[in-house]
């Protein structure tokens, strides 16, 4: 596993510490500059730069023919990119909420996924399209989603969340030199700060956390590589995004000594270092902040009952949002954090 | 249950729902007089780089050259020269023979399906010899003449039909859903009109690039429902797209007919007036109007005037597919009455009217094509047809999902492997 773990090479000068928006600015700022065919488009990320400033300074750094706004509909900017690709640039679409990303579905799905395979090599869709996911931003039903289960279900995507803002930038320009399509889910509410889940506590920057150290320039962390958190004896957590986070605070605060995988690539899966850890452990959380029934918590269960079955000292147990849209007012009730996790574990652990 | 306010209680009046209804049902005479086809050579030739407001005339008309008379009329007369004229009359047997002989196919048992274009031939040929050859087409499922015209072997094609193991594409496309690249013919889908906001993409990855190629869909009116259409009618509107969206007016979707895509309302070229798109509406069975049609919206997109849309006007003079049995739906007469007759018989007679051509020689071309489309028929047959073996090592079926499998591709590639010694033994060779 150290293996697989170990971080890819790259130039580390000083110290130097940027949020999640930050690094993936500077991401795409990276590859408009090394690759001539890398494009970005997508509502608002013109001019004004994106309504979460991820694409900020980009146009005018770069040129109207890279960085340009589109009309809203979802359905015509994944349709133009995959177009786009056919001619052979390098798309690298903005969905402003995941949320919104449904009235592209058909175009991911069925066009996006399947070209390479139908054209037998013929055409590829080496498109990135990124998006805002997840909740506890207050955003309602409607800017609060995590539709990651739908892609992971859908053969000839990936599916990446980043945790860190380390891994979002090299994540990210693996996501673009990538020559199949990858959805790239940017959990929102670690934008900039490091969520523990403790939402009545104080908001934490991330300039107090490690993952924000950011090495200037080019480096890439392959897909399909999970992050190892912690090491630890005691159970194996597996969660992405916001939810590593979470995870770790509440194990800290428990006194918990896990292990913590970040997932960081959904499809393809890092199964090697899944199943490591929890041959080591013999006991396995999951946590998502999407909904439980079908939710990518599901398939990792599987995976684990299927394949570690014989090391497990108790049943594998999921966290996870409840089957609810997201409430507004209620999100806190909604959001999978300490008290639900708490429970978990002390279940997981009883025996 | 929920329980409608009674007319009876107010004054107001009921709601009726409109359900359209076409013409014509099966036993019904059919009776087309109520379309006006105007006269050939009568609609004006608008500037390549004439704005859409000062030609909107001609989303609503007709653009028609070859008159009952034979001859060639008007501004819209590309005036092609009797070997090109003859070449797209080839081209037009050609793919007639070939869609009779994989029809004849796919009833033997060869394929699993098969469509014909029959009475469309002149809406992907001509606007395909009006187009550079290296121009990107995002074709839907019956355009079939646009690799004829480009010189794609028939051998391919035939392959391809029968998802045999010389199959291009691994017999992972239903047949018909060709794809090559070398021909700038991209891959079709199946799912309608996908393809109408991707060949936007391209032709804006084309200017963006500064290159000169522009891009070419082709779609159903029926499937102009679809919001990928609109979509695409926006993106190309505001982006100033150097692309062509064709569409194919055949008047029927399966058994739907064009009311249900809005054809009481309006034209379908008139859905390009909307987004502030060039808008023609042609004679989809003249050859020489499609020609010109596709030549005028090539120049303006490539002048970088934008695109276009064209309404083919034409009718669907067989059934959707295999599958469909028209009879179920419509009037019989249909075919016989259209008022545009027939592409192929149009543009022989005027090439005959025109001393370059007579009926002996369109005898022998005939009998041509279809002697070349029997041979390789029996050529393609030596790589096998569907249903006779699994033609492809079980490993193809995994590869090309992704750059690289997976591990768990990897897995059940496997497991297909071992199934399938489970199956046959070792005895046969697999994959």
């Amino acid at each position: 596993m150290s293996e697989d773990m170990a971080p890819v090479a790259e130039t580390v000068t000083a110290e130097r510490r940027l949020n999640m928006i930050e690094a993936i600015n500077e991401a795409l700022d990276i590859m408009l500059e090394r690759d001539p065919n890398v494009v970005i488009m997508g509502e608002d990320v013109g001019y004004f730069g994106g309504v979460f400033r991820a694409t900020a300074g980009l146009q005018a750094k770069h040129g109207k023919n890279r960085v340009f706004d589109t009309p809203i509909s979802e359905c015509g900017i994944i349709g133009a990119a995959v177009g786009m690709g056919a001619y052979g640039l390098r798309p690298v679409p903005e969905i402003q909420f995941a949320d919104y990303i449904y009235p592209g579905l058909d175009q991911l799905i069925s066009e996006a996924a399947r070209l390479r395979y139908r054209s037998a090599g013929d055409y590829i869709a080496p498109l990135t399209v990124r998006s805002p996911f997840g909740g506890g931003i207050f955003g309602g039903q409607t800017h609060s989603q995590s539709p990651e289960a739908l892609f992971t279900h859908v053969a000839g995507l990936k599916t990446v969340i980043p945790a860190t803002p380390h891994d979002a930038k090299g994540l990210l320009i693996a996501a673009i030199e990538d020559n199949d399509p990858v959805i790239f889910f940017e959990p929102k509410r670690i934008y900039n700060g490091p969520f523990s889940g403790f939402y009545d506590k104080p908001v934490e920057p991330w300039k107090k956390h490690e993952g924000s150290v950011v090495p200037e320039g080019y480096y890439k962390i392959p897909l399909g590589k999970a992050r190892m958190v912690q090491e630890g004896e005691a159970l194996t957590v597996l969660a992405y995004g916001t939810m590593v986070h979470v995870a770790e605070a509440v194990c800290k605060a428990k006194g918990v000594d896990a292990e913590i995988l970040d997932l960081r690539t959904l499809v393809p899966l890092d199964i090697k270092a899944i199943e490591a850890s929890v041959e080591k452990t013999g006991r396995c959380l999951i946590v998502h902040e999407a909904t439980r029934t079908s939710g990518f918590g599901a398939e990792l269960s599987a995976l684990v009952t299927e394949r570690c079955f014989y090391h497990l000292e108790a049943p594998v147990e999921r966290v996870t949002g409840f089957d609810t849209p997201y409430p507004h007012s209620l999100e806190w009730a909604y959001f999978p954090g300490p008290v639900r996790i708490g429970e978990a574990i002390d279940k997981l652990l009883k025996d | 249950m929920a329980e409608p306010a009674k007319p009876a209680d107010s004054n107001r009046p009921a709601l009726a729902l409109h359900v359209p209804e076409p013409r014509y049902r099966p036993g019904d005479v059919a009776d087309f007089s109520h379309i006006d086809i105007g006269e050939a050579g009568a609609s004006p030739r608008p500037d390549e780089g004439a704005h859409p407001s000062e030609m909107s005339e001609l989303a609503y008309g007709l653009i028609r050259v070859l008159g009952d008379d034979n001859q060639a009329h008007g501004p819209w007369n590309p005036r092609l020269d009797p070997e090109t004229l003859r070449t797209m009359l080839g081209h037009m047997a050609m793919v007639r023979a070939f869609d009779e002989r994989m029809f004849r196919g796919q009833r033997q048992g060869k394929t699993s399906f098969y469509m014909k274009c029959t009475g469309e031939e002149a809406t992907s040929i001509a606007p395909a010899m009006a187009l550079a050859s290296d121009d990107m087409v995002f074709p839907s499922y019956r355009q079939q003449g646009i690799l004829i015209a480009r010189g794609y072997p028939l051998l391919e094609m035939i392959n391809q039909i029968y998802s045999n193991k010389a199959d291009k594409l691994k017999g992972r496309q239903l047949p018909i859903m060709y794809s090559s690249r070398e021909h700038s013919f991209f891959s079709i889908s199946g799912n309608l009109a996908t393809q109408c906001p991707q060949a936007v993409g391209w032709a804006m990855a084309s200017a963006i690039k500064g290159d000169s190629r522009i891009a070419a869909s082709w779609v159903g009116e029926g499937s102009t429902a679809e919001g990928d259409f609109h979509a695409a009618c926006t993106f190309a509107a505001v982006y100033n797209a150097p692309v062509i969206l064709n569409v194919i007016n055949n008047q029927w979707a399966i058994s739907s007919f064009s009311g249900f895509a809005g054809s009481e309302r309006t034209t379908f070229a008139a859905r390009g007036l909307g987004h502030g798109i060039a808008a023609l509406r042609v004679d989809g069975n003249d050859a020489l109007a499609c020609f010109a049609a596709a030549q005028w919206a090539a120049n303006r997109a490539r002048g970088n005037h934008g695109p276009t849309l064209i309404e083919y006007f034409t009718y669907r003079a067989e059934g959707h597919s295999t599958s469909d049995d028209p009879s179920g739906y419509r009037s019989a007469q249909e075919r016989e009455e259209w008022p545009l007759g027939d592409p192929v018989t149009r543009l022989k007679n005027h090439l005959i009217a025109l001393g370059e051509w007579d009926e002996e020689r369109q005898a022998a071309m005939d009998l041509d094509c279809a002697e070349r489309v029997k041979a390789t028929t029996k050529e393609a047959e030596k790589n096998g047809i569907l249903g006779h073996g699994l033609h492809h090592p079980f490993h193809t079926m995994f590869e090309d999902v992704y750059e690289e499998l997976p591990w768990h591709l990897e897995e059940q590639a496997d497991q297909a492997i071992r199934e399938r010694i489970t199956k046959f033994g070792t005895e046969r060779p697999f994959g």
